[in-house]
């Protein structure tokens, strides 16, 4: 029986799919955006898609959903826009706490704090978004753009971040992530993958950063030991935007003019990049410098791999400290990579370790040779790393098909 | 006309329960008179006991009315530190009213919203009733109502007082993947008394024989100021900033059985907070209040930054002081010397 349902006076409506009970709901423009929107992310059901058109939201407030197997999708990023520009709440503006969850086609601006969310998903593509501080690069803006935490099957494709505080794309805490095919610029970090294990990086632009693409780990988290990351196939392009981070975080600690760096991580390979016109480090491998308490944390890079990529015109004017000098003592210009040579940490109230993988790179780099973590820059002894053949790469991370197939 | 005599009968067998038990474990009621848990003047249906906590979440200054409602014969289960084990029936009802002078309490009272945690078969369900033109109103997707008062400094002011959504009312009460009440854990309903009279009518069982934990009043100077602090971060922030709760990322947490200084924010570094750390590098800065992130984001009322970051649009002055003064008289913990035997982690 087909049925035909006539639009009510409302602008939410729901259409009976014929298949399944999967629905779609529809939300356009107009008065009382925050209510009907969060209203159709409360009533959605599993399987169900939240189409929302074309058409500037303005909302006071964040939104939020926890109903698993939902797609939202709008008109395209630059059509339909989810205007924060006065949030007067919540620390994000869309927070996604359910399981295979497709957000999809938005523009999303001016969020007061980041701008998507989720946290504890299994099942997270936030595909064709548009984040963006449009007041231009601020200390001020949010902190991340997309900002999936402690989640798992993370996929964020073909979106575009601009303007926040920290990073444009962050994943934290996550395991089983695809970044692929987007771009950040005039973030401080254009990518960061942070604490979170088996992802790949691949196909992006960051541009324009302060520090194009970070890896990092950091102590004192429920999840850490960071690993096995991949970063192929990136244009990292002159990512030498001053770092306007609030001091304090530790993205504020990345110099200016870093294109790729890996802090702290196991298993990370860096290959088949283009890396261009960053006036530092093209690639910094380094270990977390700051004292710390926890026992179980290891601050060091091991296992890291620097092979095949395109490295032009980096490293003519470093802003790392004590980069003037190294940069003078090496001829003027920084090789591609430069490794802080740390292999050894002490436990906390405990015993010293010393590394478990080595760092190798087929392109020109140096390592500062500091030894024991901790040891201050100004005891660097650089030397030049040697070369090691190029190594080959590795499986990449596969999604979920029913997630991808929803992402295309 | 059968349906009308068995009603009589059931009310001739046991005196009519006022409290709609099937519809409040079956259906999100429209209205909140629906469920019959007050009459029309707000007087408690027989059977809804108000109770009290020693320490409250702060609210933009409401004062909130606290009822309990346990299905007769079902009592609860003490625990300490977390929410009691209330059985499959259980509502736990929040009224939240201004006075119009802040200078006087309980006078004048105007009432906002009405919170209810239902206990289900299927787990809780949270719902939130709003006053619209006499009526409390079920608002899934929550509402902004301004709320006019005389403040303590005796000047007119403007609460932009929000009502949350019903994913909100989740990311405040989740534990792990379920919901879970937060206020009525059995130290913060200890105040000597209430939870003997729930133990003599019935109402919970396992307490203690000393009455059990305690959770201070963070309000009573006469308590001791750490008791004081702690029991004001465990309610205004240990519900999301605990290892199962939505902070639990942060590694930031601040339930009262947290003993780990690092994760109890003591010279902790900030990871995620972007802005939010206002350029300090601790989220608590032993003896330097105002170095630290925990108190920089009390301090705020702008979203990004405020923690919490819903459920209040002012700053909680005397809960700010009460910190401050914690943090100041807080020792810097110079680093232990290394311990003697140190256990390998492992790998």
């Amino acid at each position: 029986m087909t049925r035909r349902l006539l639009p009510v006076s409302a602008l939410v409506m729901a259409i009976a799919a014929p298949a399944s009970h999967a629905k779609m709901i529809h939300v356009g423009p107009g008065g009382n955006a925050q209510e009907k929107l969060q209203t159709a992310f409360i009533e959605a059901a599993p399987g169900d898609t939240i189409h929302i058109a074309a058409g500037r939201y303005s909302l006071a407030d964040g939104l939020s959903l926890d109903v698993d197997n939902v797609t939202v999708k709008g008109d395209g990023p630059g059509a339909t826009i989810l205007d924060f520009t006065a949030q007067k709440g919540s620390g994000e503006g869309v927070l996604i706490t359910s399981d295979a969850v497709v957000l999809r086609d938005l523009g999303i601006e001016n969020p007061a704090g980041n701008g998507v969310k989720s946290k504890g998903s299994d099942g997270i593509a936030l595909v064709n978004l548009r984040v963006e501080w449009t007041g231009g690069p601020k200390s001020t803006n949010g902190a991340y753009g997309l900002y999936p935490v402690s989640s798992r099957n993370v996929l964020i494709d073909r979106s575009l971040v601009k303007g926040a505080s920290d990073a444009g794309i962050y994943v934290g805490q996550s395991q089983n992530i695809i970044v692929r095919n987007s771009r950040a610029e005039m973030n401080v970090a254009g990518i960061e993958i942070e604490n979170s294990y088996d992802a790949d990086v691949i196909g992006n632009v960051a541009t324009n950063n302060a520090g194009g693409i970070l890896v990092f780990d950091l102590p004192d988290l429920p999840q850490q030991g960071g690993r096995n990351v991949l970063i192929t196939g990136n244009q990292v392009l002159a990512n030498n935007h001053p770092n306007f981070a609030a001091p304090g975080n530790i993205v504020a600690g990345v110099p200016s003019g870093t294109g790729v760096m890996v802090m702290a991580n196991d298993q990370v390979m860096v290959t088949g990049n283009e890396v261009t016109g960053n006036n530092g480090n093209a690639v910094m491998i380094v270990a977390y410098t700051q004292a710390f308490t926890d026992k179980a944390y290891n601050p060091l890079p091991r296992g890291v791999t620097v092979a095949g990529n395109k490295f032009t015109g980096n490293g003519s004017k470093p802003a790392f400290k004590g980069g003037t000098e190294i940069a003078a003592a090496v001829g003027g210009t920084v090789p591609p990579v430069m490794w802080d040579g740390i292999t050894r940490y002490v436990v906390p109230g405990g015993a010293e370790r010393a590394a478990t993988g080595g760092i190798s790179s087929d392109a020109p780099g140096i390592t500062l040779n500091l030894g024991l973590q901790g040891t201050p820059t100004s005891q660097a002894r650089p030397a030049p790393l040697p070369l090691a053949a190029a190594a080959g790469t590795r499986a990449a991370i596969v999604l979920p098909a029913e997630l991808e197939a929803r992402a295309k | 006309m059968k349906r009308a005599l068995l009603a009589v009968l059931l009310i001739g067998a046991a005196p009519a329960p006022q409290v709609n038990r099937d519809l409040l474990m079956s259906a999100d009621a429209p209205l909140l008179a629906d469920y019959g848990l007050f009459d029309a003047t707000g007087r408690p249906a027989p059977g809804v006991m108000p109770y009290t906590l020693n320490t409250p979440l702060f609210s933009d200054g409401a004062e909130k009315y606290r009822y309990v409602w346990l299905p007769p014969g079902t009592p609860a289960d003490y625990r300490a530190s977390t929410a009691l084990a209330f059985p499959v029936g259980t509502v736990l009802i929040k009224r939240f009213a201004f006075p119009a002078d802040a200078r006087a309490p309980g006078q004048a009272m105007t009432p906002i919203e009405t919170r209810l945690l239902i206990h289900r078969p299927a787990g809780w369900a949270a719902l939130s009733y709003v006053e619209e033109g006499g009526q409390a109103v079920l608002k899934r997707a929550g509402k902004r109502v301004a709320v006019t008062q005389i403040g303590v400094d005796g000047k007119a002011m403007t609460i932009d007082y929000a009502v949350p959504n019903q994913n909100q009312c989740k990311t405040c009460h989740q534990s792990g993947e379920a919901m879970t009440p937060i206020g009525p854990t059995g130290g913060n309903l200890n105040d000597g008394r209430q939870l003997q009279m729930w133990q003599a009518s019935g109402r919970l069982v396992g307490l203690p024989a000393n009455g059990g934990v305690r959770l201070a009043r963070w309000d009573n100077a006469a308590e001791p100021l750490e008791a004081r602090a702690r029991a004001y971060l465990a309610v205004n922030c240990g519900h999301c900033h605990n290892r199962a709760g939505f902070a639990s990322n942060s590694g930031l947490w601040l339930d009262p059985d947290e003993t780990e200084p690092a994760h109890l924010g003591i010279n902790k570094r900030p990871v995620a907070a972007g802005r939010g750390s206002g350029g300090f590098s601790f989220s608590i800065a032993p003896g330097q209040p105002d170095q630290s992130i925990l108190l920089h984001r009390m301090l705020s009322s702008e979203p990004g930054i405020m923690m919490p970051q819903f459920g209040r649009s002012l700053i909680h002055d005397e809960g700010v002081a009460l910190l401050r003064k914690w943090i100041a008289a807080m020792p810097d913990p110079t680093p232990a010397a290394p311990a003697a035997a140190a256990t390998p982690s492992g790998r």
